[in-house]
């Protein structure tokens, strides 16, 4: 897996400007677990894509806002997030599965079974 | 959210716009005490009526969060602690915080800290700081 500097997918001139968010990427024996920190995005903003091996996080920020608010002091400054992450070949794509809690995204990316470690029993002759 | 073209030509925020940037692009740190690793990341903004204050402090237990109001200052602290790993795991990317942190606002004189509401969702605390009734501008009917 590798990060979108070391691997630019020549994103689309048109895109719109976004944040990136925060990662925290583990692998173990049995895949890879993504974490990404997505603050004011629900549910239903949240789209995750596989493309060819390229996998895009988006989000859209939703926060409710009251009217006529003059902003002060403004850290977050773009209403969306994005981020993309290169593949590998060992990585099954058909089989990730993500999930939401309080704006942080955990995305579980197995690894294909044949791809598994074995260990290799060594006969004694 | 409040978009980088409504940003208020306040001198004081640009400046610390430009200072962020140019420690996210160059890593350099005019201060030893790392303002670049400000977090929660917080945006505030007012009404006639309140003061809104939104931290982006996302993955807590709401009961782990903590806001105080002391003299005028507004506290928001907690520690986020890591997920354990899995034996034989291997961090490939690690940039998400962990730790204890807190951030401070300073609040102006006319709020209501007897009536502050605190509300978590989708991982941003909204603090909500009522202005005093009196502070409100009001419409004087003339006779």
């Amino acid at each position: 897996m590798n990060d979108q500097v070391a691997n630019p997918q020549a994103p689309s001139q048109e895109e719109a400007a976004a944040l990136r968010p925060a990662v925290d990427v583990i692998e173990d024996a049995g895949g890879i677990t993504l974490l990404a920190d997505l603050p004011g995005v629900p549910k239903e903003a949240l789209d995750i894509r596989v493309d060819g091996d390229t996998l895009t996080l988006e989000a859209q920020i939703s926060l409710p806002l009251p009217e006529g608010m003059e902003p002060h002091h403004v850290e977050v400054d773009l209403p969306r997030y994005r981020r993309r992450f290169g593949l590998s070949k060992e990585l099954d794509a058909e089989q990730i599965t993500a999930e939401l809690t309080h704006g942080v995204l955990k995305v579980r990316i197995p690894k294909a079974e044949h791809a598994q470690p074995r260990k290799i029993a060594v006969a004694v002759a | 959210m409040i978009y980088r073209s409504l940003l208020p030509r306040d001198l004081f925020a640009e400046f610390e716009r430009l200072q962020n940037e140019l420690d996210r692009t160059i890593g350099f740190s005019p201060s030893i005490r790392g303002a670049a690793q400000r977090y929660p990341a917080l945006n505030v903004g007012s009404t006639p009526a309140a003061v809104e204050i939104y931290a982006f402090v996302p993955g807590m237990d709401p009961d782990r969060l903590e806001v105080q109001i002391e003299k005028g200052v507004l506290t928001l602290s907690g520690e986020r602690t890591a997920a354990p790993s899995p034996e034989q795991a291997m961090m490939h990317i690690g940039e998400r915080f962990t730790g204890r942190f807190r951030r401070v606002v300073s609040l102006p004189d006319d709020i209501d800290a007897g009536a502050v509401t605190a509300q978590y969702r989708d991982g941003v605390l909204h603090v909500r700081v009522p202005r005093r009734e009196a502070a409100q501008p009001r419409r004087i009917a003339i006779q």
